[in-house]
């Protein structure tokens, strides 16, 4: 077996999220340390892709705040991610939506995908 | 002084325990073997001689044969000499014996030596980290990474040796010191330290403590 993996192997987050791609809305439930207190912190928003494999593999959530744009980059092995929600599942032609920062409003929505 | 020598396998990130992503290099290291103890009433100095990797017996000279067989060992293709051991005051090695990841602990400082990539014939800037001309109009033309002035004209009308110019770069014996060991994995002879190792994936690296 490959030994970079090997090692990496032990360092994957072993919480079990739900399968989500582009397109789809989540929640992410976020681990914030400030001093020596913890909190939680929400990230609702839209994934605009999936990035990387293995320990280096990252997701980027977009959401309107304020009608201004925010993107926030999360490590999907970070220790901090508490849970990942699926709020809708999305339906896209691509698996990089960086068309959507161009867009706002209604023309930014995505349609549902029907189960 | 102890150290084993291994070969770079590459890197990757891990999370630490308090969360920070931290760049590691991953070094497949020994298991060595002890062929040689130096001391000073025979050789001189005090030394640890070590060899690590399997060589094939026909490429081996009868000199080397020899050599290995006193540690009781097979031929192996890389021998390294760590100086400033004493085998008697800092451990009970012996010829023969092998030394594995063990000898490391996680948290650990260690130093680690290999040959950095070649780059070959690089300019002064790349080299010798010239900061070049730094503009690119007001008459530059093609001297933007040139080296300027190497030496005065009517005295000393030379130029001093060990002038900085361009020339062959890398491909250098290169010391990391005080890189952490982040994780020791015993059954696959592996070490994972905290930041940059030199030279290529496969090279071979010493690792000392």
């Amino acid at each position: 077996m490959d030994l970079i993996k090997l090692v990496e192997a032990e360092y994957i987050s072993k919480v079990e999220f739900p399968a989500f791609g582009a397109g789809d809305t989540v929640t992410v439930h976020y681990r914030i340390k400030e001093g020596n207190k913890e909190r939680i912190q929400q990230f609702q928003g839209t994934v605009i892709q999936r990035r990387n494999s293995g320990i280096a593999a990252t997701f980027t959530v977009r959401k309107m705040s304020n009608g201004i744009g925010v993107e926030r980059i999360f490590p999907a092995n970070s220790p901090f991610i508490e849970k990942i929600e699926v709020n809708k599942r999305g339906k896209v032609r691509r698996a990089r939506l960086f068309y959507l920062r161009k867009l706002t409003g209604k023309a930014a929505r995505i349609k549902e995908k029907r189960s | 002084m102890l150290g084993i020598i291994g070969k770079k396998v590459g890197m990757t990130s891990i999370f630490t325990e308090d969360g920070k992503n931290v760049a590691c290099t991953v070094i497949e290291a020994g298991p060595c073997v002890v062929t040689q103890l130096k001391n000073k009433e025979n050789e001189g100095y005090n030394a640890i001689q070590i060899a690590y990797g399997d060589k094939k017996e026909k490429n081996t000279t009868a000199a080397a044969k020899g050599h290995f067989a006193k540690a009781n060992t097979e031929a192996k293709a890389k021998v390294i000499e760590i100086r400033n051991f004493r085998a008697d005051a800092e451990s009970d090695l012996k010829m023969g014996d092998t030394i594995t990841v063990d000898i490391f602990t996680e948290g650990e400082f260690v130093d680690v030596v290999g040959t950095s990539k070649g780059k070959g014939f690089q300019g002064v800037v790349k080299r010798h980290g010239f900061s070049g001309v730094g503009m690119q109009t007001h008459g530059q033309h093609n001297r933007l990474r040139a080296p300027g002035s190497i030496g005065a004209s009517s005295w000393p009308s030379k130029v001093f040796k060990g002038m900085r110019m361009a020339g062959r770069d890398g491909g250098k014996r290169v010391k990391m010191v005080n890189l952490v060991v982040m994780k020791v994995m015993k059954e696959q002879n592996l070490l994972v330290l905290k930041g940059a190792v030199p030279g290529p994936k496969g090279s071979y690296v010493i690792v000392e403590k």
